[in-house]
């Protein structure tokens, strides 16, 4: 097997695909937050400027799902052919969800009736309050396991097979984790009245983030002790949640201060921790199949070839500069607080 | 109905309404480009007026195309998981390879194109508007070599056997360059320049018959149709040597195309046609020998016929595939003989009154569009009964997971959403044009400077 730094490429593209997905919770993270509050503002006013918040930036974040997707097809076949047949329905849910999105942003401020405007301020908060809690409920999957066969394919019930209280409540933990961030991110980019309402919501969001987090963290423990074995083998591992609780604290902490600006950092380091924790909780399985642990997907069961490996490594160290790059020229020309003008949505 | 054909029309569906969207947008992506560069230069306010008009419908043409992508993208893994672990180590990397280095690219600058108008420099700008352009360029490379590689594979070894066989990669630059993706590659890229130019040439000949900002449309128009002209030529070169390559490397879906069934005779070329797949039967006006003398420059030649194959081993849509192709290849030949005449009107002076052929602009942006669809639809249908040519059955290589009541579910959801989004799209194009390239405003600097400084001044009261 080839090696890169003594790690193989499995291993690396393991790493490359956890980026990815990090990059991704953290980026879509605080879109689908603040679309999540969007009902909570009521002037015709407030709406636009928490929608053109994120106006410039939605669609380069929802890139980072798409070159995840396809990281996952390059990397790991087996795992994408089966994750994406087996949770069929959510997945289907998940896009359905995403084009009512898409569309509310895009069409709101099209026409200036109302109930056009109210019809698509309800598709855009309902629809990321559903993306993020599908995200958590996936992820609720993933962590658990699903039934898979000995042929390597899902085998268990076609349409409810994926809600279990389990991934419900990682739902709501991913879900109120978003939101917090969200809030955060909309307190970057707004000022006056509204920017003092966030300030209430973000309280509330953390404390409901805080208290399913603790759930989740309990019946993770009790329930599925097959993820914390990693820990128990070696303990140094411990400093992952350590770090984890501690990133958590922080942040009412230094909202409580109103900077907001490392609250935020604080909170996407969060999510990149939280993505670690998952990580390490499965490495080097993928799925965990609920049925015989012989027929989970691993790493190395899923793997394309070395060769195939090899060159995505390299797309990827020729990529990564690239799209840091002109991320961060995009973040930056649209830095500070909203200025709506004639090109806004 | 069972689970392939369900997977086969959902796919069908997807696909087809996703293919209306990106053509529009490469396509009107170059004509911006030509239009914010002839702003740059000339400095006449018109082009830039034409370049934000026309970057407002590619916004609209643009989002839809990313939402439908989305699930284009996921769609191989819900419904086609046996082809996904078939073909992953070779197609993933070209997949990943669009998401790093197209889309990345291409939604990086979107922001900047859309919204940044009063934001940076010009030049910061047109950097921008071309990003965006080379993103969807991008982006139509390496799906189309990942489409190609299955019409026609190479850089490739098959490792394992039955239900664990897959194709691995042994040769990068073989996979990308296989035999057939340059060739489609251009086709593909001049076919959605074509479906740019003809929006522009259609709603600016539209303009033009009302008596409607007469001259920033005729200025639009000339850009148009320059690229359609150009393009127009090009698909023939482009589609006569895709057709070559259909003929060396897919000799059943040749045959197909053509509705030639013996085994190894000299084969017609037909004019159009009607295939009867029991009977073996064309009718329809044909140039005896016309395909033998394009393929071989022999009107004697003999070329491989349906017959020479296996019943299991060819298409079975024979007429379909026929009539697609013949459709796209009329439509080509119309739209060569349409911007030449324009062009030859254009050079005597009489183009813009020309009501005739203006009306005829009015309407062939929906030829340029049936162009892009049953041009996919022949090179499509004519691969079966294979999904990878020779290697792969698309009867073993949908999902073994997925029931039909999900597939008729999730069929139900698409058709519901997409009727939405194409209500939704036809309504706000319609609403743009209506509503013409130019601001309440534009004409006034002075006054909309005014008005945006009252409605900053607004905005910072209700603010605070
Ligand atoms: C406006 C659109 C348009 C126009 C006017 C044409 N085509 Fe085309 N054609 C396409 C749009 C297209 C396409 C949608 O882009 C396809 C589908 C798959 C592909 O690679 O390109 C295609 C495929 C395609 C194929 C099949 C390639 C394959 O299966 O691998 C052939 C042989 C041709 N074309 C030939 C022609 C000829 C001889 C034309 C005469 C002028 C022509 N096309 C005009
Ligand atoms: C089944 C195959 C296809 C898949 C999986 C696919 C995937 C995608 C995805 C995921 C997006 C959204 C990207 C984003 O978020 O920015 C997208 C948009 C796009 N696709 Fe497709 N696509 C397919 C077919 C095609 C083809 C054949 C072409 C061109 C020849 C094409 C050209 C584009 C372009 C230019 C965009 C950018 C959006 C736009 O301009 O409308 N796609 N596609
Ligand atoms: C964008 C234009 C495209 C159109 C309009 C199109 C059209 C179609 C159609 C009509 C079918 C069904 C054929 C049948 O069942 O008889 C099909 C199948 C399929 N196409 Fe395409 N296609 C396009 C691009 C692509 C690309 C870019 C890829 C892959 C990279 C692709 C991969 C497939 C696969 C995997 C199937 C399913 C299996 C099959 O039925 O052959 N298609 N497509």
């Amino acid at each position: 097997m080839e090696t890169l730094f003594g790690i193989d490429y499995p291993t690396l593209w393991f790493l490359v695909v956890g980026g990815v997905f990090s990059g991704y919770a953290i980026l879509d993270g605080f879109d689908f937050g603040a679309g999540a509050w969007h009902l909570f503002f009521r002037k015709e006013l407030s709406r636009r400027i928490a929608l053109n918040a994120v106006g410039p930036v939605w669609d380069g974040n929802e890139v980072w799902l798409v070159i995840g997707g396809g990281a996952l097809f390059a990397g790991f076949p087996v795992m994408y052919a089966t994750f994406f047949s087996g949770l069929y329905i959510p997945f289907m849910l998940f896009l359905m969800f995403i084009i009512f999105r898409a569309i509310a942003i895009e069409f709101r401020s099209k026409e200036e009736w109302l109930w056009w405007r109210k019809m698509w301020d309800i598709c855009y908060s309902v629809s990321s309050i559903m993306l993020a809690f599908l995200l958590g409920v996936v992820l609720g999957n993933v962590l658990q396991g699903i039934p898979i066969g000995p042929d390597l394919e899902y085998d268990g019930s076609p349409f409810l097979g994926f809600l279990n209280p389990y991934a419900i409540i990682t739902g709501f933990t991913t879900l109120f984790l978003f939101m917090s961030h969200g809030a955060i991110y909309l307190l970057l980019k707004t000022e006056g009245r509204l920017f003092d309402k966030l300030e209430g919501l973000l309280k509330k969001g953390i404390i409901l983030f805080i208290v399913f987090f603790v759930i989740t963290t309990l019946y993770t423990l009790i329930y599925i002790p097959h993820l914390s074995d990693d820990f128990k083998s070696n303990p140094i591992l411990f400093i992952f949640p350590i770090l984890t609780f501690l990133s958590i604290a922080n942040i009412p902490r230094l909202a409580h201060k109103k900077r907001f600006k490392i609250a935020f950092f604080f909170s996407a380091l969060t999510i990149a921790l939280m993505m670690a924790l998952v990580a390490i909780e499965l490495y080097p399985t993928l799925l965990y199949s609920t049925i015989d642990p012989a027929n989970s997907i691993t790493i190395f069961n899923a793997a394309s070839s070395d060769k195939s490996l090899g060159i995505s490594l390299t797309m990827v160290a020729i990529g990564t500069p690239l799209v840091l790059g002109y991320t961060f020229f995009v973040y930056k020309t649209f830095a500070g607080k909203v200025q709506l003008d004639d090109h806004s949505y | 109905m069972d689970t392939e054909i369900l997977a086969r029309i959902q796919f069908a569906f997807t696909i087809s309404f996703h293919y209306i969207y990106p053509p529009l947008s490469i396509g009107l992506g170059l004509i911006m480009v030509i239009m914010e560069s002839l702003w740059i230069r000339t400095k006449n306010e018109k082009y830039h007026i034409l370049a934000k008009f026309w970057t407002k419908i590619f916004a609209l043409t643009f989002g839809i195309g990313v939402v439908t992508g989305i699930v284009m993208e996921f769609e191989f893994g819900t419904n086609w998981a046996t082809y996904s672990r078939y073909v992953g180590d070779i197609f993933g990397s070209a997949l990943a390879a669009e998401g790093i280095f197209a889309f990345a690219l291409e939604s990086g600058f979107l922001g900047i194109l859309l919204f940044g108008w009063n934001r940076v420099k010009p030049w910061v700008h047109l950097v921008a508007t071309i990003g965006v352009f080379l993103g969807s360029m991008f982006s139509a490379v390496w799906i189309v070599v990942a489409n190609s590689w299955q019409q026609t594979p190479a850089g490739y070894h098959i490792v394992g056997e039955g239900m664990n066989a897959r194709a691995e990669i042994t040769d990068f630059w073989a996979m990308v360059f296989n035999p057939s993706s340059v060739d489609r590659l251009t086709h593909t890229w001049f076919a959605a320049f074509l479906a740019g130019a003809f929006l522009v040439l259609s709603v600016h000949a539209y303009y033009l018959l009302k008596g409607r900002y007469v001259e920033i449309s005729k200025m639009a128009f000339k850009i148009a149709l320059g690229v359609a002209t150009v393009f127009s030529l090009m698909q023939l070169v482009t589609g006569h040597s895709s057709a070559d390559g259909v003929a060396e490397n897919q000799p059943a879906k040749l045959a197909a195309m053509e509705g030639h069934y013996d085994k190894s005779g000299p084969a017609d070329l037909y004019l159009f046609g009607w295939v009867d797949n029991e009977s073996q039967e064309v009718t329809g006006i044909k140039i005896p020998g016309g395909l033998s003398f394009l393929i071989d420059q022999d009107f004697e030649a003999p070329v491989i016929g349906l017959n020479a194959f296996p019943e299991e081993d060819r298409p079975g849509q024979v007429n379909a595939v026929f009539q697609f192709y013949h459709i796209m290849i009329a439509i080509g030949m119309f739209f060569i003989a349409l911007t030449l005449y324009a062009c030859f009107l254009w050079w005597r002076g009489t183009l813009f009154t020309n009501k005739w052929v203006l009306k005829t602009f009015v309407f062939s942006v929906i030829l340029a569009q049936i162009g892009n669809q049953v041009g996919w639809f022949a090179a499509e249908m004519g691969r079966q009964p294979w999904v990878v040519y020779g290697h792969l059955r698309t009867s073993e290589a949908f999902s073994q997971a997925v029931t039909a009541n999900q597939i008729v579910f999730s069929l139900i959801l698409f058709f519901v959403v997409y009727a939405l989004l194409l209500f939704l799209f036809l309504y706000l194009l319609t609403k743009k044009i209506k509503h013409g390239p130019y601001d309440e405003d534009d004409n006034d600097m002075e006054e909309r400077r005014f008005t945006k400084e009252i409605t900053n001044q607004v905005t910072n009261t209700l603010n605070a």
